[in-house]
């Protein structure tokens, strides 16, 4: 009997998880060099690299849950759109305090008012009314419908801040890494382990917040079936009496 | 240098999902009790 969101995938998913994350740490805190120009300020980057592409991919997995709720209708893809977005806001708040955090020792301050950082605050903060949205007091089906058309629209931000880098000036660097990066091997490294820790994170996270909104479904749908029951009980008792 | 900015960075994305992930699991075993089993779960 399994009284938890968690079972044999999820297990292998959460200790792969662990390893990986013990090896960030590892590699980005102990074994790789400090950088010439960022001393030991670059180790941020090893966790707020991975942030950012945990976000865009819960955001993209939103983007998709939504189009396939318009297409098919179906409680899954609307509360997998839900569960991707609530992790995906989760790591880009990460990815904004780390950003911060690496900015006043590298930049001199925390914030700047940059085309990157001001896109990605609204993108967090979009998403953020997309969350609240799925949680007004609304008829499901208009709800999802909602949610769904707000998912697929706040992509556009993604998209943007992405680009953001290429399409204004910036104070924000240009894309981290390409076909012509020149890394140190270890901090390359420390990069690749901590983003697949994280992506390995977030698909764990992703499946048990899956379960947890289908659990809560299933019990909001309990509730209306035993009302509709004693109602029919009720009716029923009440013709009965009349007959007799 | 710059140690201080490292450990709270890393701090705040650590224990953040640490947290988040605990409060995941609990809520999703307070909700299973409440679930007949043959409900609980969409794909196993």
């Amino acid at each position: 009997m399994n009284r938890t969101t968690g079972s044999r995938l999820t297990r292998v998913l959460g200790i792969s998880a662990l390893v990986a994350l013990g090896l960030t740490v590892l590699f980005g805190l102990v074994l790789s060099p400090p950088e010439r120009d960022q001393r030991d300020a670059v180790r941020l980057m090893y966790v707020h690299l991975p942030t950012i592409a945990v976000a865009y991919i819960g955001f993209a997995i939103t983007l998709g849950a939504s189009v396939m709720y318009l297409y098919k209708g179906t409680l899954f893809w609307d509360l997998v759109a839900g569960a991707a977005a609530e992790i995906a806001v989760l790591f880009t708040a990460f990815l904004l305090v780390t950003g911060a955090l690496w900015g006043k020792p590298t930049w001199g301050v925390y914030w700047q008012w940059d085309p990157r950082l001001t896109s990605t605050t609204v993108m967090f903060v979009m998403y953020l009314g997309y969350l609240a949205l799925r949680r007004l007091e609304l008829p499901p089906e208009v709800r999802s419908r909602r949610a769904a058309i707000l998912g697929i629209v706040s992509f556009v931000n993604v998209i943007i801040v992405h680009f953001s880098v290429q399409w204004w000036r910036s104070l924000h660097q240009g894309r981290t890494l390409g076909v012509d990066t020149k890394l140190d091997g270890l901090m390359l490294f420390s990069l690749f382990i901590g983003t697949v820790a994280f992506l390995l994170v977030g698909a764990w996270l992703l499946i048990h917040r899956f379960r947890v909104a289908w659990l809560e479904d299933q019990l909001s749908r309990l509730s209306f079936e035993r009302a509709l029951a004693e109602r029919r009980g009720e009716v029923g008792a009440g013709l009965a009496g009349e007959a007799g | 240098m710059h140690w201080g900015y490292v450990i709270v960075g890393w701090g705040i994305v650590f224990a953040g999902t640490a947290a988040y992930a605990a409060a995941i699991v609990q809520r999703g075993r307070r909700l299973s009790e409440r679930v007949p089993e043959d409900r609980r779960r969409f794909l196993d």
